[in-house]
């Protein structure tokens, strides 16, 4: 495990987008631009946080940086070197160092298999073979080590992400990807489970790119936040930044509409409710 | 190793497929079946070749289950029957179940060219009228019980790629194959480690219901003289024969029994090993609320 490093700007860049693209074709219909010029960069132990509203584009833009989604144009660099598309053939082994927790924790483990074998999978990658084992990791996301010979159906929707997280974890990747990990989850856990990616991945030294349409929960966790729009980013700064002087348009929509609980039972956007 | 563990004495278990009742009814007439098989020729006092002058006798005290049109005692032959029906109907589902479910597996999971390739060539078999190829093929190959199971596994696979093939292609984008790609898994550890355990279950049941028209199918060769040669006993060849001899019911309808309860108890142990296979209801089999 290396140690806590501040992201600093000696930090080196691990992972490069440079104004991709990509556009799928729609039988019969014209061409659809999910994405149109994105760039981002994200440093060692950095979380980059990456929000925008259902259908911006923000979940394809995490699949193009996995290799899941073939670029139109632009260029996707992960330690320099370039993200070839995943094919039938195996992934090569510079690209091991990506991996991503998915949005539904009910279909991202495989059911039929014990989770601890599943871990395991994880830990064959890690470049360090002592760093974590299975119990450590379970009990890094407040499971228990006898949880190992379960199946993931008897675990509840917030636990099968904390063992999604422990098995990308358990890899060492260089760079942790969560689209939309906290998206299914009730509002409790979210907050839990978005900190547990964070100090995770600020442990194991990775960069953390953490996609939610939830601006509350990324300021939280996030050292920097992209607003995203209709495929494109309207915004980008250290989240402070964005959060107290939204410079966009979209950007300051996004944050009006987080309710406040001024328990005034008022919704934003809306005229305050009369009393009787 | 905890203290608990090395104080229990091991004992025997029941595995968690026979926990059910009707399991234990399919795996029992299945292994009655195979003992009839192994042991009747060497036990069974009467011949089921030996004719007598007591021609389509119905079922009485001499003849449990009466006698067929060549004077043959018809219980002898359905307990001997059991001897080719049985094994080579095995034989056929599972050799027809891991070639087609392969065929299917590979063309559902690599897709494009391979696709295409694998399932026209399922599309031409599915094309002719089953009985008929396997006529055909079984008729080139000249008659005879192993060229009777060669035809029918060449007509049979494709019904299995064409499952496995839909079945794979549904699993093949699921989150937790793709996560396992991630994690550099080739496309055949993936195919082997996370989409097969997944998608077996429905192939499983198939070929469970499939032994019945494998028997049948083996049973319409013999009657055409493409399988088993007359006088071999054998289920299909003497249904076959009864339904010549309509008034006497009898020589039709033992066989039959027996090619019943052997399906019946397929079915049975079929669904018992579904339910078991999947950690979902395996809770259930064994006897625990899920």
């Amino acid at each position: 495990m290396t140690n806590e490093t501040p992201a600093g700007d000696g930090a080196e860049e691990i992972l490069a987008v440079n104004d991709i693209t990509v556009t799928y074709r729609r039988p019969g219909r014209s061409l659809l631009t999910a994405v149109d010029g994105v760039s981002l960069s994200l440093r060692r132990s950095e979380v980059l946080g990456l929000v925008g509203e259902s259908g911006c584009g923000k979940s394809t833009t995490a699949r193009a940086v996995c290799g899941l989604e073939p670029l139109t144009s632009g260029s996707v660099l992960f330690n320099g070197e370039p993200v070839s598309p995943l094919s039938m053939k195996r992934r090569p082994k510079h690209l091991l160092g990506i991996q991503m927790v998915f949005q539904n924790p009910y279909a991202s483990l495989n059911p039929r298999r014990r989770i601890g074998s599943q871990i395991e999978d994880g830990l064959g990658l890690n470049r360090q073979r002592d760093a974590w084992n299975v119990n450590e990791l379970l009990e890094k996301v407040g499971l228990h080590p006898s949880d190992r010979d379960k199946y993931p159906h008897q675990f509840s929707g917030g636990q099968r992400q904390r063992i999604a997280i422990a098995r990308a974890i358990g890899t060492g990747p260089d760079l942790l990807i969560g689209d939309e990990p906290i998206a299914s989850l009730d509002a409790s856990l979210q907050q839990r489970v978005a900190a547990l990616m964070r100090d995770l991945a600020i442990q194991a030294g990775s960069g953390l790119l953490f996609i939610s349409h939830d601006l509350a929960i990324v300021r939280t966790i996030a050292d920097r936040v992209a607003v995203m729009n209709r495929g494109i980013i309207e915004e980008e700064g250290p989240v402070d930044t964005v959060w107290r002087h939204p410079t966009s348009a979209y950007a300051r929509r996004l944050l009006a509409a987080i309710p406040v609980a001024d328990g005034l039972g008022k919704l934003p956007g809306l005229p305050t409710r009369r009393q009787n | 190793m905890s203290l608990e563990q090395g104080l229990t004495r091991p004992r025997f278990r029941l595995p968690a497929t026979l926990r059910n009742p009707m399991a234990v009814v399919g795996a029992s007439i299945i292994l009655l079946w195979i003992l009839v098989a192994a042991v009747i020729s060497h036990i069974w006092p009467v011949d089921p070749l030996a004719q007598n002058f007591d021609r389509l006798l119905p079922p009485g005290a001499a003849h449990w289950f009466g006698t067929d049109q060549l004077g043959r005692d018809v219980l002898s032959r359905t307990l001997a029957g059991s001897q080719t029906s049985l094994p080579l109907s095995l034989l056929l589902v599972v050799c027809a179940m891991i070639l087609g479910g392969s065929l299917g597996a590979i063309a559902g999971y690599f897709g494009k060219a391979i696709d295409e390739t694998i399932m026209r060539i399922a599309d031409l078999v599915f094309a002719f009228p089953t009985i008929i190829l396997a006529m055909v093929i079984a008729a080139a190959l000249g008659p005879s019980l192993t060229n009777a199971v060669i035809a029918m596994l060449i007509v049979s696979w494709p019904s299995y790629a064409r499952v496995m093939r839909s079945l794979v292609i549904g699993a093949r984008g699921s989150e937790y194959v793709i996560a396992g790609r991630l994690m550099g898994s080739g496309a055949f550890t993936s195919l082997w480690r996370d989409i097969l355990p997944n998608v077996l279950a429905p192939l499983l049941v198939l070929a469970t219901l499939d032994v019945g028209t494998a028997i049948l199918l083996l049973s319409g060769l013999s009657f055409l003289g493409l399988g088993a040669v007359p006088p071999t006993p054998d289920w299909g060849a003497m249904v076959s024969d009864g339904v010549q001899q309509f008034s006497s019911w009898w020589i039709a309808v033992f066989p039959g029994l027996a090619i019943l309860s052997v399906v019946l108890a397929f079915n049975f142990l079929g669904d018992a090993w579904r339910d078991s296979l999947d950690p979902r209801t395996a809770d259930a089999v064994q006897g625990r609320a899920i």
